[in-house]
């Protein structure tokens, strides 16, 4: 008899120990196996998954996009792209923290141990740790600061001094302290709820860190109002930086143009690709959103 | 073993199976080996550098998404000195899609873009939001005719047509574009397309207006080909919906003689090379020898007509 049509057409997409009939690629099509989806509080939650050794290729910054299952009765039609929170190449896991947000995010929330799970990647320009910098200040506000964790681990490896400044509604929603502190970062905590969060004692904390000779670089996601601040302060100090940006993508791999954002260079607007120029980009020339 | 290659007038393709235009690049060579592909299709280019349109570009709908990009790209220079050598470096044959407001220009076009690494020109004349006076000829029978015999004088290259689906009657046009000269039909472009936020009132797409991509689409773009391949002599592809090996054979015995693949690769950036797999499997498990018995092979003729008879078949 002959077979029957399979139903996701996915037989191309690796698991893990798969072997390889492509091995010079630098991206894969993976399903990877969910070891855990835990809520870490009202709103975020954290998704590890074995996958195959080539996701483990992932740093800092970069991104997978992932096929998310239908939080409803509606089909999710296109990816959702999302950076990598922490990659562990000894347990072959990579991990995401997301938001339950959005229809994507809620399908993946529906995700349990066990379940396979469709990602594309890694995807994209990630962080670039500069020889010479001995001392960074990373500045994200909720979910971007996701994106800034795994800069931590980087930083850690080159002997990097991290600054992390944490920006949040209220303390029950900071993200990542544990991680940033467990990889040697010193945070500082800033919040709506006590007026901690407004620019101007952001600007203050900055211009202390740049005082004592801790800001080298400055590295942001999350918030076009700590994007402008940390791009005034870049400008003024002459001290570089990175922006992580989002946009609504389709394809991951340059190919369908849609997920542009606009960029300043020499003067000249231009527009740039999230997916394959980016995400990450220099921060002076973010025109921001 | 199978033998997926098919003919389109002189250009042989290794396998059905091609990426759509717009829907593809040689980036892709980061996730899937490109040389196991049918066809390499760039991006359609203009003459000119474009920014493209505002965005938002794409907006999820049910069955699929609506997108308006707006032929972004770095003109023709560029494109000719930078992006043909990329396409180059892979075995299968390239297709340049190219669009243009004028027929004089569309004309000029086709001269510069036959240089020895491009292998088929496909004239995008059916890019649903350009006006049907300024780019998109493939609404009007008349424009379709005019812009292709004016191509056809200023190119040797194999030139294939790509046609619109928003068009009143594809089949005319179909005509006129063999008439005029075309090698091949590439049927079809997407659907113009509208979505409107119920959140803010606006248009879900910085352009307004966008073309429907989905799978969804496929017994549309299918009844198309099937009409336009009853009364023409030239080779189709179809183009619209394939996510699987049965959507290529269904679209080969429709009669086209090869696809194009858009929607399926945004899912999953591996989907053309299972689709190659899985059609290969396809015809070994049928004993299908050669993938291109398949092309127009429908059943159509011997149909009952007869309901009273038909109703007490077994099903």
């Amino acid at each position: 008899m002959p077979s029957e049509p399979k139903g996701k057409y996915t037989n191309s997409a690796l698991r893990a120990g798969d072997q390889d009939p492509y091995p010079q690629r630098l991206v894969g099509e993976f399903i990877g196996t969910v070891v855990s989806n835990r809520s870490v509080n009202d709103e975020y939650k954290h998704l590890i998954l074995d996958v195959h050794e080539h996701a483990l290729n992932a740093y800092a910054g970069q991104m997978f996009h992932l096929l998310c299952p239908s939080p409803d009765d509606e089909e999710v039609w296109m990816r959702r792209p999302m950076s990598v929170y922490r990659v562990d190449r000894q347990a072959g896991q990579v991990e995401f923290l997301y938001k339950v947000e959005g229809r994507g995010t809620r399908g993946i929330a529906t995700l349990a141990p066990g379940d396979d799970f469709n990602l594309a990647g890694p995807l994209g320009v990630g962080f670039k740790l500069q020889q010479g910098w001995n001392n960074i200040v990373v500045l994200g506000r909720g979910v971007g600061l996701a994106t800034l964790a795994p800069l931590s681990q980087l930083a850690a490896e080159r002997g990097i001094g991290v600054t992390a400044i944490l920006s949040a509604r209220n303390p029950a929603v900071v993200m990542s302290k544990e991680l940033f502190e467990g990889l040697g970062a010193r945070t500082i905590t800033v919040v709506d709820s006590d007026g901690s969060s407004a620019i101007e004692n952001v600007e203050k904390i900055i211009e202390a860190l740049i005082a004592e000779g801790k800001a080298d670089a400055f590295f942001t996601c999350g918030s076009n109002r700590l994007l402008k601040l940390m791009q005034r302060l870049g400008k003024k100090h002459n001290i570089p930086g990175q922006v992580a940006m989002e946009q609504i993508m389709v394809c991951g791999f340059g190919a369908c143009y849609v997920c542009m954002r606009t960029f300043e260079v020499d003067g000249q607007r231009v527009l740039r690709r999230v997916c394959r120029d980016g995400p990450v980009f220099n921060m002076q020339e973010a025109v921001g959103w | 073993m199978v033998d997926l290659s098919v003919k389109i007038g002189d250009i042989t393709l290794q396998n059905p199976v091609t990426p759509a235009s717009g829907a593809f690049s040689w980036e892709y060579n980061d996730v899937i080996d490109l040389n196991r592909l049918g066809g390499l299709v760039a991006k359609t280019i203009c003459r000119e550098p474009r920014l493209g349109n505002p965005t938002p570009r794409m907006a999820e709908t049910e069955g699929g998404i609506i997108q308006s990009i707006g032929l972004p790209g770095k003109g023709i220079e560029y494109f000719v000195a930078h992006i043909v050598p990329e396409y180059a470096k892979f075995k299968p044959p390239l297709i340049v899609s190219v669009s243009s407001e004028s027929i004089e220009d569309f004309a000029a076009l086709a001269a510069e873009l036959s240089v020895p690494d491009v292998d088929v020109i496909e004239a995008n004349i059916s890019c649903p939001t350009r006006n049907s006076t300024g780019g998109n000829f493939a609404m009007h029978e008349g424009y379709t005719r005019d812009c292709i015999q004016a191509m056809r004088a200023k190119t040797k290259k194999p030139l294939w047509v790509k046609l619109s689906p928003n068009a009143g009657d594809i089949v005319s046009i179909a005509k006129a574009a063999e008439d005029a000269g075309a090698d091949c039909l590439v049927i079809a472009n997407t659907f113009l397309s509208l979505k409107i936020r119920t959140d803010n009132f606006r248009p879900a797409l910085g352009n307004k207006f966008g073309g429907l991509v989905s799978p969804a689409l496929k017994p549309i773009i299918l009844r198309m080909v099937y009409q336009v391949a009853k009364v023409v002599k030239i080779p189709i592809v179809g183009i619209g919906g394939v996510t699987k090996a049965e959507d290529v054979v269904e679209y080969m015995l429709a009669g086209a003689s090869a696809v194009g693949v858009g929607y399926a690769g945004f899912r999953n950036p591996t989907a053309l090379i299972t689709i190659i797999e899985d059609l290969a499997a396809w015809c070994n498990e049928r004993g299908i020898k050669k993938v291109a018995e398949l092309i127009g092979a429908v059943r159509d003729q011997d149909m009952e007509k007869d309901p009273l008879v038909a109703a007490s078949a077994g099903v």
